[in-house]
């Protein structure tokens, strides 16, 4: 090092910012418009000893801000058990806790981990839907290979607003193609995810991404700074004025002003990002030579420095003269506070500067020592070498601002809790008839291959189940060995509008059946927590419940918690998204000839439901399609009888007794009989239901979303055994119906006449037609 | 039959490769960084799909100035088998190694399925007997639509250059059956004039294992090997 000597003295106060427009007098407006409170304020004061330099102002207002501290949140998170009971597993610990790192690692055995995490990028996606989505897509990606793992798999949660809106269409067209341009490029296929469409994402859409990675136990990496005297290394893209306090515009509403916040999204470069990961997996396999490393998501620079000192209970300096750049002129404020895409902050083991200089050579990529690691604790920034910022790192970590807010149970639960099916008075058979194809024809539960066609979902030639199945299943090859994991996502908004606690646990128990199905064991959760303004009682009280409903399943199911994110302010004019806490759980697969998809195969296998008949309509997809209705309350959830079941389905598929299983979600019975029929083969279902006998409504028979059910097809023969056995555990079983050649579902009623058929041709094509029609564009082919 | 996998910045079907000609087909295959200017004594040489370069400026428009292709272009003029996969045949195109140009979808859209294929009767070793009549592999790109003027689509159907189609429109209007890009005659794949530069847009490499949507990749990449060991015959 010639130019700039680390560490250099600092004193207290210090000297005016090189760049004269920095020196202002902090005042309450400024103070207002980094979104710091007043307690905030005086606490800044108090704890720095002093006034803050605009440049650390800026510096408090992104590690304040929700999106980076989870001021608002972590109270409630602390309630999600983190490690697994279990530990007489030969997979399963937690490695890597969630908090700890940029990502959660588990153990999947013989030495391998596999590390996951989820993240939301829904403001951005908002103003920007391409490159908000895009950018997300390669933040989380970022996250995963900081942990040493190479990324194997992505998914994604979407939810917008009504299709029939012109603003909607754009957005979601925006997103898909934004998040395909990320992956695609990656090289990392998209193998799953879910799409919701509610009039309540309105101008609010929801944009989670998740990556998967993989990796050995002793490839495991750190972002924390320790060793004084270690250089701290920049690599990859250089720094703009793109993504200005980005954390911050995330951590605020949308307005209608936000649209000139598009400055604040950032602009996504997957080649940059391809070439940056591929430079830091070849490093951190030199063994010894990474001491840590963090990527530059959020609060860019800022977020990175004082995390990684924080973690390695050091100190860290860095001068920003040595920042590569890609404007000139860019002062202070701008430099810490940008959110430039592709760049990550290595501490490399002094000495071997050069082999770090090397390989960044070779992948032609910035890699530029911008400073060291030092004793104490302070974050010292320095711009043409004077102090532009001096903050104790813990600050802004682990020591800011941590609030309980005040909750209240919103008013309206009362009336949808009480409603009653009897005010619909009674179903029609023709209605019931129709009321199929019209929720086949629902984005939400229509097919989504105009989504995931556009997602290159094959690359790296191990996806095992891909996008339209209850869970994705990929092969990992891991040098001499072969593993499958299987991941799925879950979140449905509506219950949890209708009842916060109930709908957490439900996302959780529903993702679990859905692994159950594919034949998979969970190994862990990742959660993304979507909510409104957490300042409005109602909204934080849907926060508390629906958490608590999360962490009772997790513990329940013994599923730890490995790390997340949350998102709030999600609100537009007409106010707050439906609390949607996404979850996601990672399964593992031991034997590949386990894994079961979701389609009937030939004509004479038998349908056997398990878990009873359907009996309750609130939260239906039936209400809101049919009935234009939102309400009642939302299904009943008996965590045993979903373990009992859970377990049964995966016992018999080990047995190779299953040629098919699917759980019963939103549309209930029928959709989901209708979905098993939807494979390669043109094969058809006869029904033959029983119920009745309590006086079931048949709509809530035929398309209630009660929750504990799965639908397992066997072959003709075996259904007996399978329905006793599953009696002798406990759960309530029936044969319903077969498997037929004739293209056609029908459902008759045990001892009555009325019956109803659907060509299975009419379904597919309500169910195959419905986005494609919706998004068509005028003299474009599809 | 030494197989070079040529790694570009952006590549990232080389790893797939690479794992079915070395881990399926059981043949020694290495990747080769782009700013190499050997081949190391490979006798066959795979450009594999992705976005080399980041697809700037025009799909494989940079990589054919990557330092190896020089290496590339002079295997190919003695005789060398050169298979590129997806971008791997955009950069064929690019570098002139194979006629034509391959541009943005008609459907203006990424297109990622499993798609059938119709075998020409091309060559001795991708003909249908050798192949099968329909294959099912998939496609996963943005610029696949493969264009040509009328002379040279005229000389590609003389010289019995093309290789695959996409199967037509199937009576069911099954997408599956469709071209995905809206390419001149629904061409999926071509090779040049003397047999030994070979381009596709489907990606064989993702159909060679029991649990890929076929196995149908298997007799095409064993087309290719074949296809390099009778040139290498030759040169001997």
């Amino acid at each position: 090092m010639s130019k700039y000597d680390f560490p250099m003295t600092v004193s207290q106060k210090l000297p005016p910012n090189p760049d004269p427009v920095l020196n202002v007098e902090i005042t309450p407006e400024l103070i207002k418009k980094h979104g710091i409170l007043p307690e905030e304020y005086e606490k800044i004061l108090n704890d720095l000893g002093r006034e803050p330099t605009l440049t650390e102002l800026g510096i408090f207002s992104v590690m304040w801000s929700e999106h980076c501290s989870y001021k608002n949140s972590r109270p409630l998170l602390k309630g999600f058990p983190t490690e697994k009971k279990r530990t007489d597993l030969p997979y399963g610990k937690v490695l890597v806790k969630a908090g700890e790192e940029n990502a959660g690692v588990i153990d999947i055995g013989e030495g391998w981990a596999i590390s996951f995490k989820i993240e939301s990028h829904n403001h951005p996606s908002a103003v920007e839907p391409f490159e908000g989505a895009a950018t997300g897509v390669g933040g989380i990606i970022r996250d995963i290979f900081t942990m040493g793992a190479r990324p194997a798999l992505l998914t994604n949660s979407l939810r917008f607003g009504d299709l029939e809106s012109e603003t909607v269409r754009h957005l979601f067209r925006g997103v898909v193609a934004g998040i395909a341009h990320y992956g695609n490029c990656m090289g990392i296929p998209t193998v799953g995810g879910d799409v919701y469409f509610d009039p309540c994402y309105e101008g609010n859409p929801l944009v989670n991404a998740l990556c998967l990675g993989v990796l050995r136990h002793d490839q495991i990496k750190r972002g924390a700074a320790s060793g004084v005297g270690n250089p701290v290394f920049y690599v990859g893209a250089s720094t703009g004025r793109d993504g200005l306090g980005g954390a911050s515009f995330a951590s605020r509403e949308l307005t209608e002003e936000s649209q000139a916040d598009r400055p604040a999204v950032q602009k996504g470069d997957p080649f940059m990002e391809k070439l940056l990961m591929e430079a830091c997996l070849e490093m951190m396999a030199v063994p010894g030579l990474v001491v840590g490393i963090q990527d530059m998501g959020a609060a860019g620079l800022t977020c990175s420095s004082c995390e990684t000192a924080a973690r390695g209970n050091a100190g860290i300096e860095i001068e920003l003269d040595r920042v590569p750049q890609r404007e000139a002129g860019m002062n202070s404020y701008e430099i810490m506070l940008s959110e430039s895409q592709e760049r990550m902050l290595v501490i490399v083991q002094r000495g071997r500067e050069k082999e770090i200089e090397e390989i960044f050579e070779k992948w032609d990529l910035h890699a530029e020592q911008v400073g060291e690691v030092t004793g104490g604790d302070r974050m010292v920034v320095k711009h043409h070498g004077v102090p532009v910022a001096d903050i104790p790192a813990k600050l802004l970590t682990d020591e800011g601002p941590v609030y309980h807010r005040e909750s209240r149970e919103p008013a309206y639960l009362r009336e949808t809790g009480g409603w009653k099916p009897e005010s619909l008075g009674d179903p029609a058979p023709e209605r019931l008839r129709d009321a199929l194809p019209r929720l086949l024809s629902h984005p939400t539960i229509a097919s989504k291959r105009w989504v995931y066609q556009q997602y290159d979902h094959m690359v790296m030639a191990g996806t095992v189940l891909g996008p339209g199945s209850d869970a994705a299943v990929v092969r990992l090859r891991l040098d001499d060995k072969e593993k499958y994991v299987a991941i799925a996502n879950d979140c449905n908004g509506r219950y949890c509008y209708l009842n916060p606690y109930r709908g957490g646990l439900i996302a959780m128990v529903e993702c679990l059946r859905n692994l159950a199905c594919s034949g998979a064991v969970p190994l862990a959760m990742t959660d993304n927590l979507n909510f409104g303004n957490p300042y409005k009682p109602e909204v934080f009280y849907a926060m508390e419940e629906s958490v608590r409903g999360l962490a009772d399943a997790c513990r329940a199911f013994d599923v730890p918690v490995v790390g997340g994110n949350v998102s709030l302010y999600n609100e537009n004019q007409k106010g707050a998204v439906d609390p949607t806490p996404v979850v996601s759980v990672a399964g593992l697969i031991e034997d590949p000839e386990h894994i079961t998809g979701q389609f009937c195969r030939k004509s004479g296998e038998r349908l056997i439901l398990l878990g009873g008949y359907p009996d309750e309509l609130g939260g239906s997809a039936y209400l809101g399609v049919c009935h234009d209705l939102k309400t009642g309350d939302a299904p009943r959830v008996d965590l045993e009888a979903e373990k009992r079941l859970q377990e049964f389905v995966r016992d018999r598929i080990r047995e190779g007794r299953v040629d098919a299983a699917h759980d019963l979600a939103e549309g209930g019975l029928l959709v989901a009989v209708a979905e098993m029929l939807f494979g390669e083969r043109q094969l058809g279902a006869e029904l033959v239901l029983k119920a009745i006998a309590g006086g079931t409504r048949l709509d809530a028979l035929f398309y209630g979303e009660s929750q504990g059910r799965v639908l397992l097809a066997v072959e003709a023969g075996a259904d007996e055994a399978v329905t006793d056995e599953a009696r002798n555990a406990g759960i309530s079983a029936s044969v319903i119906g077969s498997v037929v050649e004739q293209p056609e579902l029908s459902v008759a009623l045990e001892g009555r006449s009325d019956k109803w058929t659907w060509p299975v041709d009419e379904l597919r094509n309500a169910w195959q037609k419905a986005i494609p029609d919706a998004m068509r564009l005028p003299g474009i082919p599809e | 039959m030494k197989t070079a996998v040529i790694q570009f910045p952006g590549s990232n079907c080389d790893r797939d490769a690479v794992h079915a000609f070395g881990n399926i087909l059981g043949l020694p295959a290495d990747l080769v960084w782009h700013k190499e200017s050997s081949l190391g004594g490979a006798e066959l040489v795979v450009l594999p799909g992705g976005f080399s370069f980041g697809d700037y400026l025009r799909c494989g428009a940079i990589a054919r100035f990557s330092p190896i292709m020089a290496a590339v272009c002079e295997f190919a003029e003695n005789g060398g088998v050169v298979l590129g996969i997806c971008n791997g045949f955009q950069i064929l195109c690019e570098a002139g190694l194979l006629p034509g140009v391959l541009i943005r979808n008609e459907c203006l859209e990424f297109r990622c399925r499993t798609v059938q294929l119709r075998v020409e009767d091309a060559g001795p070793h991708f003909n249908r007997e050798k192949l099968g009549d329909r294959l099912a592999i998939p496609v996963a790109h943005g610029e696949g639509n493969y264009l040509i003027d009328r002379e040279g689509l005229t000389a590609l159907q003389e010289n019995r250059q093309i290789l695959f189609r996409y199967a037509a429109r199937g009576s069911a209007g099954d997408p599956q059956l469709e071209n995905p890009n809206g390419s001149v005659g629904d061409i999926a794949g071509i090779r040049n004039q003397m047999g030994n530069v070979i381009g596709m847009m489907p990606h064989p490499e993702r159909a060679v294992e029991t649990f890929h949507p076929s196995r149908d990749g298997v007799p095409i990449l064993k087309a290719v090997v074949e296809t390099a060991r009778s040139a290498a015959d030759v040169k001997v």
